[in-house]
């Protein structure tokens, strides 16, 4: 992993080789955090980190960053998702450097889906700067101490661990390795991977990412979600942009007489797979909706509590 | 070219309730080739005004003239003798810069009886496509010919998003991926290489981003 290190314990663990396993929390659509507080207490002992999504989906939800800072109340590490869709550079910076200033030490950067896709169809985009170059611009804040138009931080520069994400299922998908390297070269220090359903393709894209070493210079977390039913694999695989959900995947849950616990045995193969693929550094399970799952699963999954 | 698209005649008929007598102005420019505000479409609307006006027992006059440009001063003074004390209306059937420069020149209401779409083109009879987002700094030599800042939903200068599947947007299955036409035509062209470049944040100021833009030739200014 290259960069200079930071205070982030992801960061720390990722650099002793650990195998790390991360989690999602999306924030609700209500002003009050009780639900988040609960999800990381759920999570505490079992995750190192923990996603706070941002606006997912385009919905209007409680603000990632404020999240984070109930996340880190719980003494659960939050990694801030930020989107380029809602906030210009200068939004974006200075929420840098709130965020800094209130504890959270891991941002992931990322595009965001489109406002098409959520309650508000009608409002504007920003997409000021993209995702690649919001990623360069946290690198230059921590790195170079500068602000994006060059003017310098003269202190207390933020140093966030830097994180981006890939999808080894959208196209071109030959272009997906190398668009993973523009992320690596812009400052990427880890990187979480769309839900992998299809092992077969993501196979095939860790070759290539091996093939040019880009599982040394940034760690690979493989993203997993837990199926609930066959409703829910169902909607993944139509309505969700950029996933592959095969449909073997979906016969299995449909011959299960008990979905849910099959949805979980899912998951859990999934995870001792790719576990053993070579560059995989970490897992990173989402499940939306359904976070109480993720003990059970990696319990099943040997991936023990941390406590 | 700009290509608008006609409002709904209702839409139009309630902009003018109160006129007794109405200017219905065409645009031989752009308008008229995207069929949206050429004289042909003048007329229509004229006749469509009149027919609703008169369904509604209160009669509307209307006056059809059509400008070879609504956005040049030159023809815009034509229109003078036309704009006479009765004309309670004005009706520009142009883009959004001839309405403007018709509000410009006459002390009268004056309503647009158009949709201004976007900069773009013909891609068959009836069938018109937005190509250029007007940034003020055009990067095509970058991209192989294809604009990412207006035909990406999320204008991504070094795309293509996680969306992208099957050679179409996330936004909608229709639309084709501006990054995947762009990463199959530097491939043809064997420059896939540029596009391992990241291309910086773009200076939007040179965009509407930096107020209202001006184009100064000296050699055309008029001493
Ligand atoms: S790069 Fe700018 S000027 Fe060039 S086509 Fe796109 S929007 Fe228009
Ligand atoms: S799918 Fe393609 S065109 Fe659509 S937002 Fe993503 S990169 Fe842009």
């Amino acid at each position: 992993m290259s960069g200079p290190t930071t205070e982030s314990k992801l960061e720390k663990l990722l650099r002793e080789g650990k195998f790390v396993v991360t989690a999602e929390i999306g924030p609700p659509k209500h002003a009050s955090a009780e639900g988040i507080r609960r999800h990381a207490a759920l999570l505490k002992d079992w995750v190192d980190a923990v996603n706070i999504t941002d606006n997912q989906t385009a919905i209007v939800r409680l603000s990632s960053l404020a999240a984070g800072v109930h996340c880190l109340q719980m003494g659960v590490e939050p990694i801030l998702q930020m989107t380029v869709r809602d906030r210009n550079r200068i939004a974006l910076q200075s929420d840098l450097l709130g965020a800094y200033s209130l504890g959270i030490r891991n941002v992931l950067c990322l595009s965001g889906d489109h406002q098409s896709f959520g309650n508000h169809p009608t409002a504007r985009n920003v997409f000021d700067i993209d995702s690649i170059q919001l990623i360069a611009m946290v690198k230059k804040m921590r790195d170079e101490k500068q602000f994006l138009c060059g003017e310098e931080i003269k202190e207390h520069e933020p140093r966030f661990f830097i994180g981006a994400v890939a999808n080894p299922f959208a196209d071109p998908f030959e272009f997906r390795v190398l668009r993973l390297e523009k992320k690596i070269n812009a400052g990427a220090q880890f990187i979480q991977t769309q839900c992998i359903f299809d092992l077969e393709r993501f196979d095939r894209w860790m070759a290539m990412v091996r093939e040019r070493g880009l599982h040394k210079r940034a760690a690979i977390l493989a993203g997993v979600t837990p199926l609930k039913s066959v409703g829910a694999a169902r909607y993944m695989q139509q309505a969700v942009s950029g996933m592959i959900v095969p449909d073997d995947l979906i016969a299995r849950l449909k011959k299960a007489a008990d979905a849910k616990a099959e949805g979980v045995e899912i998951c859990v193969e999934q995870i001792k797979y790719l576990r053993t693929v070579e560059g995989v550094a970490g897992i990173h399970i989402m499940a939306v909706m359904w976070e109480e799952i993720v003990p059970t699963i990696l319990e099943k999954a040997g991936l023990r509590s941390r406590t | 070219m700009i290509v608008a698209e006609g409002k709904p005649l209702e839409e139009v008929y309630a902009l003018i309730a109160e006129a007794k007598k109405v200017l219905v102005v065409g645009c031989g420019g752009c308008v008229t080739v995207c069929l949206a505000g050429g004289e042909k479409e003048v007329g229509l609307l004229a006749a469509s005004l009149r027919m609703k006006r008169k369904l509604a027992d209160r009669p509307l006059e209307t006056v059809e003239v059509t400008l070879t440009r609504q956005c040049d001063p030159e023809y815009v003074e034509q229109l003078d003798r036309y704009v006479t004390e009765e004309i309670d209306a004005i009706v520009s059937l142009a883009c959004g810069v001839g309405v403007q420069f018709l509000a410009e020149r006459y002390p009268k209401w004056v309503v647009p009886a158009l949709n201004t779409k976007f900069a773009g083109g013909t891609l068959a009879p009836g069938r018109w496509e937005e190509r250029c987002g007007l940034c003020g700094e055009c990067i095509l030599h970058r991209t192989g010919g294809i604009c990412p800042i207006i035909r990406c939903a999320k204008s991504i200068l070094n795309g293509p998003c996680g969306g992208s599947q099957n050679g179409k947007c996330e936004v909608n299955k229709e639309i084709d991926c501006a990054w995947q036409l762009i990463y199959d035509r530097m491939r043809l062209l064997g420059r896939l290489d540029d596009l391992l470049t990241i291309e910086p944040a773009k200076d939007w100021s040179k965009a509407k981003d930096g107020g209202l833009r001006k184009v100064l030739r000296e050699e055309a200014i008029l001493a």
